[in-house]
């Protein structure tokens, strides 16, 4: 039972706190800044598309 | 006040200055920040950003559509700010360059702070509760103590940084509001995951059963949801209406030396410096003004239709100049002038409304002591009278502090604002704080304004005037910016200029057509004898060798005024006019759309006499203006509301704005209030039969950590749901 814990609770706390470092990466990267727009620029026609 | 001239005055005020507001590097590319209004789906945000990018030289433009705030980057030399500024306002949304020291940096500072406290209490909280699971299901006896210590220390590695760190909004605020003497929400939800910390600790220390890591990381986690929302809320609100920043940032031109105007701004004037004031500019600081001019004085007198202003008078701040342009000797600095004082009118207003006491404050001031006091009662009942030993007496006062933190109360009032000022946003209002709605719920006097507000705010011609003399006056009035002469313009359709017409200020426009000389203007000038006596203004045109005609203007009730004060009325609301115009028009006024009382000629310092009269006689008022005169009085009302037409500082001051040119949207408005109130109540409620059920079983210790945890996250779930019926009841 030990080793097998000693595998998944780390794993699961790196796959958190990967998840958590994307999140904080993509806050320090403006994602969060205008919810409302990049909810509206999907409908957009792509100019150069 | 609110002439045909303002879109124009907004454009030509900035472009002489823009370029005050670019920031360049030394790569060459400028950049521009510019508060765009009016921009709300993704057809706007592509119709600006690529209208922008159609321009040669510009590389990037992005709009953000939560803040209104558009970045425009190009390459130097191609374009200049003036042509962008121009190009998005002929795309038909008004914008203005952002001051870039202006609150827009810390908001999003604000807003990440935020987010990441949130990502990690979620973080946290789903790798606790992982930890948490096994550790109830193996409560049973299958989990050995060794086991269970080992999980209840890997909690508490995860939990106590996180909590600390997702803690922090909580532990500024209930800080700040301790140091002030108070104690706000924060209070208790700080000791509480601070002592589920503590006690958690304490209890893995002693290889003791329960721990309360997952309830020290889930409060925090659930009531950051709540903030978030919140915050959302209010940046929304101050996004529609940051523009008296902009007003503050106002330019003018001063005449140096060597006789050149240029551009300043508004702050670096001084006394005895020379403005050169176009039409259509106002005036920054109060003055003197070296030549006869007309001017639109609304601002500080109420009157909406422009004066004359002699030579050597004196004009005070805020005044637009109708007239020809005219050069303005500063008698003040911008900080001394007229406008400044209407600003900190405006600012004790506010002081006086930050008085008001948020609902959630108000249960707070009862829930926290009785919540304080209880778990005292507990921990002595245990300790003393039943001699439970410290570490189980302060286990079960603990507990009790845990299960009965607000986390309902906390996120019961966000939830309902969210849902009540997302109704109102489709229904044509834009709601600035979450409180507002709060307050329009308990009005039962309202204060109009006249012009702009219950009328149109424009002169319209009335009557049916003779068709070949409408175009022919027509012909001189397109060469005037006078708002008369707009109207009469408007009237006749596009057509030509009259090509030598010479505008004189304060009289009207004449020139010479056919070889005969016309003249459209002023009763007197035209050599006309007026018989109106009652209220509006006229403009009389004549041609050589015949008689003058008259052409009637006036300003028209808005179609569905009257609706509204037969709907406030049956909603039990009082209804008064407020105007700075004349006894006459304000009778009118009122007697057409149903109002039974009025003011009329009122300074803006005399509306907020009757604001602060109504206030001490326990009236909650409600204040409906778009004046720029107005805004004291809007800051001083209990709550209030300006038309979308509005001019920005009363916008700005404004608790709603209307986004139509339609007033019935305020008896919405009152509804949904006063159905978001009873959510609200029906909330705490429901968080106070919580408690009633939770307390006695914390106290008698009979709360494991799971009862805790599910009976948290449901109270939570249960007054989203209450406050989601809102958008349920909508028609």
């Amino acid at each position: 039972m030990i080793p097998a814990l000693a595998i998944l609770i780390p794993a699961a706390l790196l796959l958190g706190l990967g998840g958590l470092a994307a999140f904080f990466w993509s806050i320090g990267h403006g994602q969060f800044d205008d919810l409302d727009g990049a909810a509206q620029r999907i409908l957009m026609d792509d100019e150069d598309g | 006040m609110a002439s045909l001239t303002r879109a124009d005055d907004a454009r030509e005020r900035w472009e002489c200055d823009a370029e005050a507001f670019v920031r360049r590097d030394p790569s060459g590319m400028s950049r521009i920040e510019l508060a765009v209004r009016g921009a709300h789906c993704a057809n706007c945000m592509s119709r600006i950003e690529q209208g922008l990018r159609a321009l040669e030289g510009v590389t990037e433009a992005r709009l953000n559509l939560s803040t209104g705030k558009l970045a425009v980057q190009w390459r130097e030399g191609r374009v200049d700010a003036a042509t962008v500024i121009r190009r998005v306002e002929e795309l038909g949304f008004p914008a203005r360059p952002y001051d870039p020291r202006a609150l827009i940096e810390n908001e999003d500072a604000e807003a990440r702070f935020l987010l990441r406290c949130l990502g990690v209490a979620g973080f946290a909280s789903a790798n606790v509760m992982l930890l948490s699971i096994s550790i109830w299901s193996g409560l049973g006896g299958e989990m050995g103590d060794g086991t269970r210590t080992l999980f209840h220390w890997i909690s508490g590695l995860i939990a106590i940084p996180a909590a600390l760190y997702a803690g922090r909004p909580f532990f500024r605020s209930a800080l700040k509001s301790l140091s002030a003497g108070r104690a706000n929400m924060d209070v208790p939800i700080s000791l509480a995951i601070l002592l589920a910390l503590a006690l958690s600790v304490f209890s893995a220390l002693n290889h003791g059963q329960r721990a309360y890591f997952d309830a020290a990381v889930m409060l925090p986690f659930l009531l950051l949801i709540g903030r978030y929302l919140d915050f959302l809320l209010r940046r929304k609100a101050r996004a529609s209406a940051r523009d008296l920043i902009a007003m503050q940032a106002v330019s003018a031109r001063r005449i140096d030396q060597a006789g050149i105007a240029r551009p300043v701004s508004a702050s670096e004037i001084s006394p005895g410096d020379r403005l050169l004031m176009a039409t259509g500019e106002r005036v920054p600081v109060d003055g003197v003004i070296e030549d006869g001019t007309e001017a639109d004085l609304s601002l500080v007198t109420g009157e909406s239709a422009p004066v004359c202003v002699a030579r050597d008078s004196g004009l005070r701040a805020g005044s637009i100049i109708t007239g020809r342009p005219v050069v303005l000797r500063a008698a003040s600095r911008v900080e001394d002038s007229f406008v400044a004082e209407l600003a900190r009118l405006v600012e004790a207003g506010q002081q006086q409304r930050n008085r008001y006491v948020k609902l959630a404050d108000r249960a707070a001031r009862i829930y926290v002591p009785v919540v304080h006091s209880l778990a005292a009662l507990v921990f002595i009942v245990w300790f003393v009278g039943l001699h439970a030993g410290l570490a189980s007496s302060l286990e079960r006062a603990i507990c009790l502090l845990i299960i009965t933190c607000p986390c309902a109360l906390g996120l019961a009032v966000p939830a309902v604002q969210v849902v009540a000022t997302g109704l109102l946003f489709r229904r044509g209002i834009l709601v600035k704080s979450g409180d507002a709605l709060e307050r329009l719920a308990g009005v039962d006097l309202a204060f109009f304004d006249k012009t702009g507000t219950l009328t149109e705010g424009r002169p319209v011609l009335v009557g049916e005037p003779d068709p070949r003399a409408l175009n022919e006056a027509a012909r001189l009035a397109r060469a005037s910016r006078h708002p008369l002469a707009r109207a009469l313009a408007a009237a006749a359709g596009t057509g030509v200029v009259a090509g030598d017409a010479r505008e004189i200020a304060g009289q009207g426009v004449e020139a010479i057509e056919n070889g005969k000389r016309v003249v459209l203007g002023r009763a007197d000038w035209v050599g006309a004898m007026s018989e109106r006596k009652s209220a509006g203004s006229e403009l009389w045109f004549g041609r050589e060798g015949e008689a003058p005609v008259c052409f009637e203007f006036e300003d028209r009730v808005k179609h569905d005024a009257p609706d509204l004060m037969a709907a406030l009325a049956r909603r039990g609301v009082t209804t008064e006019l407020l105007t700075g115009d004349r006894e006459a028009v304000a009778r009118r006024v009122a007697q057409e759309v149903g109002i039974a009382a009025w003011q009329a000629e009122l300074a803006p310092g005399e509306k907020v006499t009757v604001l602060e009269h109504a206030r001490g006689e326990g009236h909650r008022a409600l204040m409906v203006g778009d004046g720029l005169n107005d805004a004291p009085a809007l800051a001083q009302a209990h709550v209030s509301i300006s038309p979308g037409a509005a001019v920005d500082a009363a916008q700005a001051q404004a608790d709603m704005v209307l986004m139509g040119e339609t007033l019935l949207p305020i008896a919405a408005a009152m509804d949904v209030a006063r159905q978001a109130r009873r959510r609200v109540l029906e909330n705490f409620g429901f968080a106070a039969a919580y408690n009633a059920i939770a307390i006695p079983f914390a106290a008698l210790g009979l709360v494991t950590p799971l009862i805790a945890a599910v009976a948290m996250a449901s109270s939570s779930l249960l007054v989203t749901l209450n406050a989601l019926r809102l958008k349920a009841g909508e028609p």
